[in-house]
């Protein structure tokens, strides 16, 4: 499809990049943490891809082309807003996180995020990670990404990556599992005392 | 070995990704089989990964399909993409 667009059928970039959109905007918005500039990223990372498909090398894959793309334009404006880039993590360095200690735990089901709160909740500890846990974990847990990929695109080592994702994993862990257990079994308020 | 529950909480990562070798992998089921606490980490830790992974949690912005197509419909007009030249 790619050389269609470049002989001339450019009409067809809109189909390429389809099954991409919301990978792009959740990348964007995952560094962003703002839904506004989330959406102006990745309407600019599909246009630097347009741009730049002639640069594309067809041994490398179009998604992970377009998530370094993507990633490039939301660090830059990160940059040029703040300095959030300077969380430094080091993964070499003893960090033990310790996952919240339950003694039990009934399975939350997903249906349960139909409750508007439940998202916000999931959403609040995902944007509250650091900011290089935070695109490891996107990029393994939400775009399944393979931990190849996700060191190529980040321009970090394997080793840093399952570092990164399992200090993530439990940090959302140690923060979420009282937050839903407590969420979830609430008993109904009205009406509790007939 | 016997593993004490930080050291499980240390592979459970690995453990999910079952990328743990055999005897390891075997000392942390040893392990689980009789904690509670462990075991209610795995499950919750699989739990809220599942969770998380759902498309609902980061929904997309009404009509962002269309402004994306809109602008780009726009760029497509001015012009093919460059050949080889441009900045990324």
């Amino acid at each position: 499809m790619i050389a269609a667009i470049l002989s001339g059928d450019h009409q067809l970039f809109h189909e390429l990049i389809r099954p991409y959109e919301r990978s792009v905007y959740r990348m964007a918005l995952s560094l962003l943490k703002n839904e506004a500039e989330a959406e102006d990223a990745a309407q600019e990372a599909f246009l630097k891809a347009y741009r730049n498909l002639a640069r594309f090398r067809s041994e490398a894959r179009f998604s992970t082309w377009l998530i370094t793309i993507v990633l490039n334009e939301a660090r830059s404006r990160l940059r040029r807003s703040q300095s959030a880039l300077t969380d430094s993590i080091d993964d070499g360095r003893e960090d033990p996180v310790a996952p919240a200690q339950l003694t039990d735990w009934r399975e939350i089901p997903s249906q349960s995020l139909e409750r508007s709160e439940i998202r916000t909740l999931l959403r609040r500890a995902l944007l509250a990670l650091p900011l290089a846990y935070r695109e490891v974990f996107i990029l393994r847990e939400l775009e399944e990404r393979s931990v190849d990929e996700t060191a190529e695109a980040l321009g970090i080592t394997q080793a840093s990556v399952k570092m990164r994702l399992h200090r993530a994993r439990l940090k959302l862990q140690k923060q979420l599992a009282p937050q839903l257990k407590s969420a979830v079994r609430a008993p109904r308020r009205r009406f509790s005392w007939f | 070995m016997v593993l004490n529950c930080r050291h499980v909480w240390d592979q459970i990562s690995g453990y999910l990704d079952n990328t743990l070798d055999a005897a390891m992998r075997a000392d942390v089921e040893n392990h689980l089989a009789h904690c509670e606490i462990c075991s209610a980490v795995l499950d919750s830790t699989r739990n809220i990964l599942i969770l998380t992974a759902d498309d609902r949690v980061f929904e997309l912005p009404l009509g962002y399909s269309e402004r994306l197509h809109a602008r780009l419909a726009e760029a497509i007009l001015k012009g093919p993409p460059p050949e080889v030249k441009g900045s990324s």
